[in-house]
């Protein structure tokens, strides 16, 4: 069984404030790798392709995805500011090519929050999907993936025949981390890169950001010093008890 | 004419009453608008939603949506929004329409736009506002092209009050059960009976974190403090993750948005990730043992110190009244 993980490169998440943040793996990408891996180290699955569409400088994140353990790597070089149905059609004329048997990626892109990317795979293929995955088992003869999902109201589990797309949430699992012998491995792994004319696809994104600003701030607080006080406020100033 | 369909989501046979929300946005794109409902037996459903302004309320009942599986429902909803012509498709944020509504988007040929803060005019078009990088920056997004799927945030647009006019007319949108997708199969759903109110609809909130160590604790003091308000319960990821709380009460980025009247942060650092769904509450409160925690500086009041001393006296002070 083939499984085709696309990621995407964004901000990381965990730099200060202030701080100019380094790129990384989107973490919802990084646990779809690993869960990738596990079921590969179960022997549920032969090869894992993992494929990024940006430009050159998201390499750096593609040695991190080849570190960890895929066993390909592909990029769409591509510089221009795609929007999530784009992505999707460029990503679909990679799998109709790859023809893996899952899909699996994150939930959303913490740069853009979108979250539709998965989707909008899936409908383009007619695919079955599974979305913010939080446990992943292949059923019947792996004909069938069974999968428990995050939804607003609690864990909901469907069943899926494959080919399939399933994308993850934060409880799927923990990434486990790059060592650096495996980076340098990494290093020496080749990357193959397409262009969307190579894949025979031609898109433009069909939103565009037109300005960014910062949110107005809240501008905080007070400090109380004891529950007494705090109740005074709350009644009294703030009105909500 | 320029329709519009709102997809409402239903959860246990009841309107989800947050994705009534985006109706409010429906109604500043100007308009006439639809509602459209999916599931089975919902003739009591789609009667308590004809006074809502809408030109009619369209309902796609059959025992094969029981469930709202993506495959189907997406597959019933864009033939919907074929039939009628529909330019605009809007659903309020939830993870019921972030399943559904972008592969119905691709159904359609369609560009999306998730999270919708607010609408705005641009050289005399539509563009539309939204929060990105877990709500840190705000981007004003335009859309090309006739038709497109967008999704409201429920905190950002009031609930709409049933209107004045006359009921609209059900109209019942016919399907073929037997012919809709079948590679989706529904097989459980967690059932938790909880007399507590919706999070995202709670007029007060209390969300717990790390340091409150296990179910126990937990369910003891930031449950306690919630029940003596009539609040709902929260968490970070970080309580999620521990198995403190389950998943559906993460409030962040990545879990729900919710701007009730009070919400208090207890034993919260204050990551950019778990603000990103508390910023639009109207007041703040954190306690948290560290002066210096991140919380502090958005809170509209602090108080520093232990949470296990400071919680039980809080209960205790909202009990006496
Ligand atoms: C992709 C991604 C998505 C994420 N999505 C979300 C999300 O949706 N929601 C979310 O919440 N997080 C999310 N996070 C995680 C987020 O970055 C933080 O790790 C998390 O919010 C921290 O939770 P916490 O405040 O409970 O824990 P900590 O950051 O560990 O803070 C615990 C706080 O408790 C205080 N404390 C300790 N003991 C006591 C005591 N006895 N009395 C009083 N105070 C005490 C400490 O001073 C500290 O400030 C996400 C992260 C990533 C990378
Ligand atoms: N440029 C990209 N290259 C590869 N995969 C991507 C890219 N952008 C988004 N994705 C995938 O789509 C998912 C959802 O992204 P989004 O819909 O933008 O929130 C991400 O978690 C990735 O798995």
């Amino acid at each position: 069984m083939k499984i085709v993980v696309p990621f995407k490169s964004v901000p990381d998440p965990y730099a200060g404030a202030g701080e100019a943040a380094k790129s990384v793996i989107n973490p919802f990408d990084e646990i779809a790798i690993e869960e990738a891996l596990r079921i590969r180290e179960r022997g549920e699955a032969s090869e894992i392709v993992g494929v990024t569409i940006g430009p050159p400088a998201v390499d750096e994140q593609i040695r991190s995805a080849l570190a960890m353990g895929v066993d390909r790597a592909l990029r769409i070089d591509d510089a221009r500011a795609l929007d999530p149905y784009a992505i999707a059609r460029i990503l679909r004329a990679l799998i109709e090519k790859e023809t893996p048997q899952v899909v699996l990626m994150g939930k959303q892109a913490i740069d853009d929050d979108s979250n539709q990317v998965g989707q909008m795979l899936a409908g383009l293929l007619g695919w079955p999907q599974a979305t913010f995955v939080s446990k992943i088992e292949l059923i019947e003869n792996k004909t069938r993936l069974q999968c428990s999902r995050e939804t607003d109201g609690g864990i909901e589990v469907i069943a899926i025949t494959l080919p399939a797309i399933v994308t993850t949430d934060l409880r799927l699992n923990e990434p486990r981390y790059v060592s650096l012998p495996g980076l340098m491995k990494a290093r020496k792994k080749p990357i193959e890169v397409f262009t969307c004319e190579q894949l025979g696809v031609s898109v433009a994104p069909l939103t565009t950001t037109l300005s960014t600003s910062r949110p107005p701030k809240r501008s905080g607080g007070t400090r109380v010093e004891s529950v007494e006080e705090l109740m005074v406020k709350l009644k009294q100033e703030a009105k909500v008890l | 004419m320029a329709e519009t369909l709102v997809l409402i989501e239903l959860d246990r046979q009841q309107v989800k009453r947050p994705s009534l929300h985006a109706i409010a946005l429906a109604r500043e794109l100007g308009g006439e608008y639809a509602l459209l409902i999916l599931g089975s037996g919902l003739d009591e459903i789609a009667a308590s939603l004809v006074a809502y302004g809408a030109s009619a309320v369209v309902v796609a009942d059959d025992p094969a949506l029981a469930e709202p599986l993506a495959d189907r429902y997406a597959s019933v909803v864009a033939d919907v929004a074929r039939q009628r012509n529909v330019k605009t498709l809007l659903g309020t944020s939830s993870t019921f329409s972030k399943d559904i509504l972008p592969r119905v988007a691709a159904l359609l040929d369609a560009p999306m736009v998730t999270d919708v803060l607010a609408l705005e005019k641009v050289d005399g078009a539509n563009a539309y506002r939204r929060p990105i990088n877990a709500g840190s920056m705000l981007a004003t997004v335009k859309v090309d092209g006739d038709l497109r799927v967008l999704t409201a945030r429920a905190t950002a647009f009031e609930a709409p009050t049933a209107d004045a006019a006359p009921p609209c007319p059900v109209e019942s949108f016919k399907l073929d059960g037997a012919g809709l997708p079948d590679g989706m199969q529904f097989i459980s759903r967690e059932e938790r009976i909880s007399d507590r109110p919706d999070l995202t609809e709670a007029r007060v909130v209390v969300s717990g974190g790390r340091p409150l160590k296990d179910p126990e604790t937990f369910e003891r003091l930031i449950g306690g403090l919630a029940d003596a308000l009539g609040g709902a319960v929260g968490a970070t990821r970080a309580a999620v993750d521990a198995g403190m709380a389950p998943n559906d009460y993460q409030v962040g980025q990545t879990g729900k948005v919710v701007a009730p009247e009070l919400y208090i942060a207890i034993g919260i650092s204050g990551a950019i990730q778990h603000l990103a769904g508390i910023k639009d509450s109207r007041i703040i409160v954190a306690i948290n043992k560290d002066p210096d925690a991140p919380i502090f500086q958005m809170a509209t009041y602090g108080l520093v110190g232990d949470l296990h001393q400071i919680v039980p006296q809080l209960i205790e002070a909202i009990r006496q009244g």
